[in-house]
């Protein structure tokens, strides 16, 4: 690769051809403050934050999307550099409120941060200015997200997330010039759009235009109410993100003191969803053998990802039938809290209320699908993401350095290394595979590490040799990756037995409900705790969860029973893209 | 229709254009008679003239000696609609219906020009010809040389006006990078705005290797108060079809693309029976003219969106998408329409390079002044006794076009300012009047040539009025994408606003002038690094104006509606 | 009745033309959505569905673009369309007090449609007409010179 030698603030540095001014700045410890720019996946010049004077340019060049050339010249803190930018930054803020106090973003907001470190002290321009979206265009109609265009600076972060990842485009720039936002068409609410709910936007959002549904009170008023028993479960994936919200490295192992954290919450019992991870390989792993031994449905692909599971609802209803027909691990797990437990635990199911903790905002709208009361109540009564619930220890002062750590409560507490990995792209089939080679052959699993569905390609393929049968597995990470192998299932050029899918990038791990940021680094270091932890644990594949074998034994008998098809697997709805027309609002924004 | 055929045409084709040249008739007609159909004179009824006249020499008889033609603008639109006699090229003035008679019972039948249908100086002298008329005397037409003279959907005429001659050469006897070196050479600037070489933008696109590249055609003109794009496209719409050709040929392209404005339905109207024809006659398509190159053109309808002129908006907009501008590089050249290099050119630039192939870059380079070569169409609108397009050397004052050309400011006020480059542009006080006409000088003063929107102020004129329209209509206009123009113009326009209310404060113009500044330097496209230019020079030459509005709480023209202000004068 | 029908049914055969043409063509987006414009005034929201389904186009993006261009509507308009020029050569000369005065005898601003659909006022920035500034034009009829004075007369043509 050809090289190129600039000179950025009096220093020289060589670059490879067609590096922008921003990465080589940052390659020499400069680091120009962005906005709009998202590494690989929005690079627009759109802000306008990161202008920088080049030498013998008409104007300032935005360094986020400027090329290197030969013997530039490159100035990032000029004079007019910064008035520039602090005169684009008070122009954002003219055109926002200053809500940060009551914001879910404060203090970890990038357009307040740029206003701290700029220094800026007033914005001029605000009276009789303008606005370009009031509360009026605020929707809190789902219950995963909730957009504010009052806040959004249009850096389209999320419409790039998005399209080009989850190859939707729920959302997308409307109207023209200083009217613009983002919206989904037509007057409608994310609620009524084919909107997956994975939160990736939430993700991205630099400020509080886009954030998870805040239903941290809820809870808090469940944890008072003394007539009620509160019950929490804990998604894998939360393990190894939940510590960063206090400051820890990515990937930090905090299971003990996560369980601790919510005990001095208030929470009456601590489960863990890892237990009902272990459940769904039992169930979706019998599952995949009968459809393969009796002739059913290939390939069957993995249902435990709801963002996923509202996307193929609503593009490839028609492939339905290939989806497992287990539910994911919260709604399993929530179904037995309102059944099993309170029956063991001699608790009336109707004083229990059931929360979980997830990485994910889609789990919020899964625990309010209709078909989640197999119990006779809505199975999970609320759903926090990773964000929510330190949100919830820091208002109640806890100190996550000194948590101890603690263990989860029995019975739905015990888990394997394999219900841990389900928080990683490919770690559902991995967990399946183990169970189901061992299952199938009845002998020992000599190598237990599939690495070939591990990391983080968009798509990964291995072949299995299980007995006789040659197993041919698929797993794909965001559902733009899913879209490849629903259009080839569609052509009937799949020939795989067994599909994993998980709708956000990286998995679990990489949720739309995770800490902020959470980028491709991040995602990397999320997924080495995990392995970390399933090396760690003594057990590691779920049919010898001996708190598994007990379920089985006391009360469900057996995989694909009676009692499992009832509490543990569900249907779906086709859904259609759009709505029909006659649902949709007259739109407000004809010219 | 091969190089032969081509040549059969033209001579046959000449002989019938002769008289319109100058010449006498050399055909079986003892008079042409020319109905101005260009947008201007369309509006202003030119149809029901023409339909009149047709009547009219059916019943005098005179069909078989009286050829009647519609042709594009003639220029002097503010006269129109406009009929032109041959021989003698007699200009009748704002002809009604009723006014067929006395031209042919007089003029074609008893070959008595009809005085009262003339133009008239303001101070009585009557001018009846083109000769004669201050308004076309300094002017040079080379990108309207057939506008107004020939019918713009005849190919048979184009022929006759040395059409296609250009390509035929090309493609005959020149090598791509000859037709390239030549255009070059020529010193040929764009006339989009920019004012960049055309022959390196050529260049550019020829050194790319590619499957597909593209030529493209900008039609979008939209600077309000411009309409030279609009008078080629309808009254001479071959030119630019040809020169497209010769850049295809020139680049390596095969595919061209007009993104013309649907506000100009008649440019659209001819420019796809233009294309038509051409298809027909083998001068679009496969295997043009017999030879092995291919090439052809599809029209796109502009929707109503300024930025779309800006080239990285108009090829997302040809592409089906929102029009935003995007950051170059990469350039068109290298990534364009489709992610291939692509040529766009503005449509004057278009109809300048076929007399530059003809002719030779020598004879256009001595043309203008400096590094403004050519010449250049302005669209003369505003306080001035003659409006219309008036195409010039490079070079002319400002004041020969306004006094000379434009016959000097109606109603007998005060000259104030020009305008020139429509709302990316800025304005030209009175001490500045003998400037020159180019792009250097005007860059000099604080404006720019831009797409030749050329606005006459007088006294009467409010200068914050002028620049608060201008800024309203940019704003208006933003796309929306980056922050400074997004943001920045409409709080520019909030406080122009309540300037022009009486309700500015101290330190507004300061506040103004600050946001220009950092607009201009941080804006991702064209249209809002220029956005403030109107502002900007309007402050630069008439602050007190500005000031008057916000100590004093009146406006000096009298144009401001001030509640509780002093009675302006005037 | 019949005959608005039958003119009903040819729009939708050249809708229908259309989008057969475009199928599966994102880069049609705006020749197609011109069309329908063209054909039926407006862009009725089950036709931009149908572009978004048989382009392959996120319907994000139809309404996106339908948003951008001025030259789409996603209301029906009235009988007549007044748009006048608000271009430079018709400011100058006057065209802000003929929109006052369009405005006031119609009772709507510009954008707006008249409560009994009879007229549809739009601005538009230069027609290419300058030169008879200020210019108005009435279903695409051309009305030069206009003054505040001339516009009741000049509407009162229009049933
Ligand atoms: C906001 C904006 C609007 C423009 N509008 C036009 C236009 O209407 N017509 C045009 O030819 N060029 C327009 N341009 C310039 C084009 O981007 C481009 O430079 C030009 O078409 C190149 O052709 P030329 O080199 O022949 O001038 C515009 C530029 C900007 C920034
Ligand atoms: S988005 Fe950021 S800047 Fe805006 S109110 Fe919230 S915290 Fe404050
Ligand atoms: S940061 Fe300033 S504004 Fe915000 S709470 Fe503290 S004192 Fe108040
Ligand atoms: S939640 Fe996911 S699908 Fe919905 S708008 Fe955000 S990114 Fe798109
Ligand atoms: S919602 Fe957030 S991510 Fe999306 S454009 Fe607005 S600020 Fe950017
Ligand atoms: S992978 Fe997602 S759905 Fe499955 S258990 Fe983990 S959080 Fe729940
Ligand atoms: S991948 Fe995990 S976080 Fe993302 S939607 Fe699915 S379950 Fe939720
Ligand atoms: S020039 Fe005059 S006569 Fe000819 S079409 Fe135009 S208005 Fe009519
Ligand atoms: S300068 Fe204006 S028109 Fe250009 S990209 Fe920015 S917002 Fe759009
Ligand atoms: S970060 Fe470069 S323009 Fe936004
Ligand atoms: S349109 Fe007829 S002279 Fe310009
Ligand atoms: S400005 Fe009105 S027609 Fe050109």
């Amino acid at each position: 690769m050809a090289t190129v030698t600039l000179t950025i603030d009096n220093q020289k540095v060589e670059v490879e051809q067609g590096t922008t001014i921003l990465e080589a700045a940052k390659k020499i410890g400069i680091e120009i403050p962005t906005l709009c720019y998202m590494k690989d996946i929005n690079a627009i010049g759109a802000c306008r934050i990161c202008v920088v004077e080049v030498e013998g340019a008409r104007a300032l060049q935005a360094a986020c999307v400027t090329p290197v050339a030969e013997g530039m010249v490159v100035k990032t803190n000029s004079e007019l550099v910064r008035k520039s930018r602090k005169l684009t930054l008070e122009l954002i803020l003219s055109d926002h409120p200053q809500e940060c106090l009551t914001c879910l973003r404060n203090t970890n907001c990038e357009l307040q941060a740029l206003a701290e470190a700029f220094g800026l002290k007033e914005v001029r321009f605000t009276r009789g200015a303008a606005k370009s979206a009031t509360e009026a265009d605020i929707d809190d109609s789902a219950p995963s997200i909730v957009r504010d265009p009052r806040k959004c600076v249009l850096c389209r972060r999320c419409v790039a997330v998005c399209e080009k990842v989850q190859g939707i485009k729920a959302i997308g720039p409307v109207n023209r010039g200083f009217e613009t936002i983002i919206a989904p068409p037509f007057d409608q609410k994310l609620a009524d759009v084919n909107c997956a709910m994975c939160g990736q936007c939430s993700l991205v959002c630099p400020t509080g235009a886009i954030t998870e549904k805040d239903d941290t009170d809820k809870v808090w008023a469940a944890l008072s109410d003394p007539n009620k028993h509160v019950v929490v479960q804990t998604a894998p994936a939360t393990r190894v993100s939940i510590a960063e919200e206090f400051g820890m490295e990515p990937g930090s192992i905090n299971t003990g003191k996560m369980v601790a954290a919510l005990r001095r919450l208030g929470f009456d019992k601590v489960f863990d969803t890892d237990f009902s991870a272990d459940l769904t390989i039992m169930e979706e792993g019998s599952e995949l053998i009968q459809r393969i031994t009796q002739g059913g449905t290939l390939p069957m692909i993995t249902s435990c990802s709801p963002g996923w599971i509202k996307y193929i609802e609503h593009y490839y209803p028609d492939l339905l039938p290939h989806l497992s027909t287990c539910k994911s691990p919260q709604q399993m797990l929530g179904a037995l809290i309102k059944t099993f437990y309170p029956k063991k635990a001699g608790i009336d199911p109707e004083n229990i209320y059931s929360v979980s903790i997830m990485p994910c905002t889609a789990k919020k709208f899964e625990a309010e699908r209709d078909e989640m009361n197999d119990s006779g109540y809505q199975d999970v009564d609320a759903v926090l993401t990773t964000r929510e619930l330190a949100r919830m220890c820091r208002n109640a002062g806890i100190d996550w350095n000194a948590l101890p750590e603690e263990e989860y409560d029995d019975p739905l507490g015990l888990s394997t290394g394999a219900a841990v990995i389900f928080g990683a792209t490919g770690g559902v089939m991995e967990a399946a595979l183990r169970t189901a080679y061992e299952l199938i052959t009845k002998e020992e699993l000599k190598d237990i590490n599939f690495t070939a569905v591990r990391g983080m390609e968009g798509i990964k393929e291995a072949t299995v040799k299980v007995g006789d049968l040659d197993v041919k597995v698929a797993v794909a990470h965001t559902l733009g990756n899913a879209r490849k192998l629903l259009d080839l299932i569609r052509e009937g050029k799949a020939d795989y037995h067994f599909i994993e899918v998980m709708c956000c990038p990286g998995g679990c791990i990489g949720g739309g409900g995770q800490p902020i940021p959470t980028n491709l680094e991040v995602r990397l270091a999320r997924i080495a705790g995990i392995y970390k932890a399933d090396e760690q644990l003594p057990i590691r594949k779920s049919h010898e969860n001996p708190a598994i074998k007990k379920l089985y034994e006391e009360y469900l008998k057996e995989p694909l029973g009676e009692l499992s098809h009832k509490l543990l697997h569900t249907h779906y709805v086709p859904r259609g893209v759009y709505r029909k027309p006659e649902d949709i609002p007259e739109s407000g924004s004809g010219h | 229709m091969t190089f032969q055929e081509l040549e059969e045409i033209r001579s046959k084709a000449k002989k019938a254009l002769a008289v319109r040249l100058g010449g006498e008739p050399t055909d079986e007609y003892k008079y042409h008679v020319l109905v101005c159909g260009g947008t201007g004179c369309h509006s202003s009824g030119c149809q029901d003239v023409a339909d009149a006249l047709e009547k009219a020499v059916e019943a005098a008889g005179l069909k078989n000696t009286v050829k009647l033609i519609q042709t594009g603008c003639m220029g002097a639109c503010q006269l129109g609609p406009v009929v032109m006699v041959y021989p003698g090229a007699y200009h009748y003035c704002n002809v009604k219906p009723e006014d067929v008679t006395d031209i042919v019972n007089d003029h074609l039948k008893n070959d008595k020009f009809v005085e009262r249908l003339c133009y008239r100086t303001p101070d009585g002298e009557l001018q009846p010809t083109i000769k004669e008329m201050d308004f076309f005397k300094k002017q040079h037409k080379i990108a309207l040389r057939n506008c107004g003279i020939i019918d713009p959907v005849s190919l048979e005429e184009y022929i006759g006006m040395d059409g296609y001659a250009a390509l035929a050469k090309v493609l005959k006897e020149m090598s791509p990078q000859e037709v390239i070196e030549e255009v070059k050479k020529s010193g040929l600037r764009g006339r989009g705005g920019a004012g960049f070489p055309t022959g390196l933008k050529w260049q550019f696109m020829a050194d790319q290797k590619a499957d597909q590249k593209y030529v493209i055609c900008n039609g979008d003109e939209g600077d309000p108060g411009a309409f030279m794009d609009n008078a080629v496209l309808t009254g001479d719409p071959y030119s630019v079809i040809e020169a497209m050709t010769i850049c295809g040929y020139a680049t390596g392209a095969t595919k061209g693309y007009a993104y013309i404005r649907l506000e100009y339905p008649l440019a659209i109207k001819n420019f796809r029976k233009a294309l038509e024809v051409c298809r027909e006659k083998g001068l679009l398509g496969n295997n043009i003219m017999g030879t092995d190159f291919s090439f052809d053109i599809e029209i796109r309808e502009g929707a109503g969106a300024f930025v779309c002129g800006e080239e990285t908006a108009l090829m997302a907009s040809t592409e089906g998408k929102r029009g935003e501008p995007r950051p170059r590089p990469p350039f068109p050249a290298q990534s364009g329409l489709f992610g291939k290099p692509s040529n766009i050119n503005n449509v004057e630039t278009w109809a300048n390079i076929c007399p530059i192939i003809l002719k030779g870059a020598d004879w256009y380079a001595s043309i203008g002044v400096g590094k403004s070569k050519g010449t250049k169409v302005f669209a003369l609108a505003g306080k001035v006794v003659n409006t219309g397009l008036v195409e010039v050397p490079m070079g002319i004052s400002l004041r020969e076009v306004v006094e000379e050309i434009g016959g000097g400011i109606a109603s007998g006020k005060k000259f104030k300012a020009a305008q020139t480059g429509g709302p990316s542009g800025g304005c030209i006080p009175a001490d500045h009047f003998d400037t020159s006409l180019d792009y250097e000088t005007l860059a000099s003063l604080g404006s720019i040539v831009g797409s030749g929107g050329l606005i006459i102020t007088d006294e009467d004129t409010c200068m914050v009025d002028l620049a608060k329209f201008y800024l309203g209509f940019t704003q208006d206009e933003s796309c929306g994408k980056c922050t400074p123009c997004r943001i920045g113009t409409k709080r520019m326009l909030e406080i122009l606003n309540r300037i022009s209310r009486g309700l500015g404060r101290e330190g507004d113009i300061e506040l103004l002038e600050e946001l220009a500044y950092m607009i201009k330097q941080s804006a991702l496209c064209g249209l809002g690094q220029t956005a403030p230019n109107p502002v900007l020079s309007t402050l630069k030459y008439f602050r007190e104006e500005y000031e008057a509005h916000i100590k004093e709480k009146t406006c000096p023209a009298g144009v401001c509606k001030i509640r509780g202000a002093k009675k302006a004068t005037s | 009745m019949g005959a608005q029908c039958n003119c009903q049914n040819e729009s939708n055969k050249k809708v229908e033309d259309l989008l057969a043409k475009h199928r599966g063509n994102p880069n049609s987006l705006i020749v197609v959505l011109a069309g329908i414009q063209q054909e039926l005034g407006y862009l009725p929201k089950d036709l931009l569905i149908r572009v978004a389904e048989e382009l392959n186009v996120p319907l994000t993006d139809v309404y996106g673009v339908a948003t951008f261009y001025a030259a789409f509507t996603l209301r029906p308009r009235g009988r007549h369309s007044i748009n006048l020029c608000l271009g430079t050569a018709c400011y100058v000369k006057g065209a802000p007090e003929v929109q006052e005065a369009i405005e006031k005898e119609l009772k709507i601003k510009a954008g707006e449609t008249t409560e009994d659909r009879r007229f549809t006022f739009d601005v538009v920035r230069c027609l290419g007409a300058c030169s008879i500034a200020p210019v108005m034009t009435v279903d695409g009829e051309v009305h030069p010179r206009m003054t505040p004075e001339r516009v009741p007369e000049v509407l009162a043509k229009y049933e």
